[in-house]
């Protein structure tokens, strides 16, 4: 992997709960816009991005069923963003830390998502061409 | 490659977590051939001063056993090595000045801040 053409990611924020995520997820967008791979470290809360049992729902209050609901969930912009990269050639790859996955249960994770540990970050950040970090707040 | 992780979330995930979780990230990436130093700024200044260990939590007739014990973890990094710094203005805004920090953790100065981050190969702002 070329590394002046790769950035490492690592995100600390659960889904649904925080703009942050949204951001982080444009960003990840805009880095394989620009023909960059992509590596993510997922810690604490955001192991949740990637878990397979999301589930949408219809929402009553908005007046629409499930179907036209279509609720955002982050496994299907993992996905997406995993289709992208793919038909671009490019390399992204999803690393979520292993205790954090076991201390919230949200281990079926979508396929194309791993389990991994801080190494792994450390791995990605050293053949990045950089690295950002976007913790909780 | 050399990072500089820069703390300045004081006190988040400690009672959950049983520890600093960009603390607890910092000791295991040095197994892994990290070469790392700590910056505590902001609310995390605290922690250069803390004593004691965390009190443990009580919900119900739940609690709590192994509290987090920041001293004892930041005595260990600075024990392997790691460099640790606090800034002295944060202590100072706190109230913290007339407190001792802990050996091995380096006070520095708001001013010597570019000189740290300078000293970085990356910044990593948590």
């Amino acid at each position: 992997m070329n590394e002046t053409r790769t950035l490492t990611f690592a995100f600390m924020d659960p889904p649904f709960e925080s703009e942050r995520t949204v951001t982080f997820f444009r960003l990840l967008d805009a880095a394989l816009a620009r023909n960059t791979n992509v590596r993510v470290f997922a810690y604490e809360g955001a192991v949740a991005q990637a878990f397979a049992l999301q589930a949408p729902h219809g929402n009553g209050v908005h007046g629409r069923d499930t179907e036209e609901e279509a609720h955002p969930l982050t496994k299907d912009w993992i996905a997406a963003l995993q289709r992208t990269a793919a038909s671009k050639g490019l390399n992204f790859e999803w690393i979520n830390c292993g205790l954090c996955v076991d201390e919230r249960g949200v281990n079926e994770v979508i396929p194309g998502c791993g389990r991994g540990g801080p190494a792994d970050l450390w791995r990605f950040a050293s053949e990045a061409f950089n690295t950002l970090t976007i913790g909780t707040r | 490659m050399k990072v500089l992780q820069v703390v300045e979330q004081g006190f988040r995930t400690l009672v959950e977590e049983q520890d600093d979780t960009i603390l607890w990230l910092t000791r295991s990436m040095l197994g892994a051939g990290a070469q790392l130093s700590v910056l505590l700024s902001g609310h995390a200044a605290c922690y250069a001063v803390q004593q004691r260990r965390q009190p443990k939590l009580t919900l119900g007739d739940w609690q709590q056993s192994q509290p987090a014990e920041v001293s004892r973890d930041l005595d260990a990094l600075t024990t392997e090595g790691v460099p640790v710094y606090v800034v002295r203005d944060d202590l100072a805004e706190r109230g913290l000045t007339n407190l001792a920090v802990r050996d091995g953790i380096e006070v520095i100065d708001r001013s010597a801040l570019p000189g740290i981050y300078d000293a970085a190969d990356q910044v990593w702002q948590w």
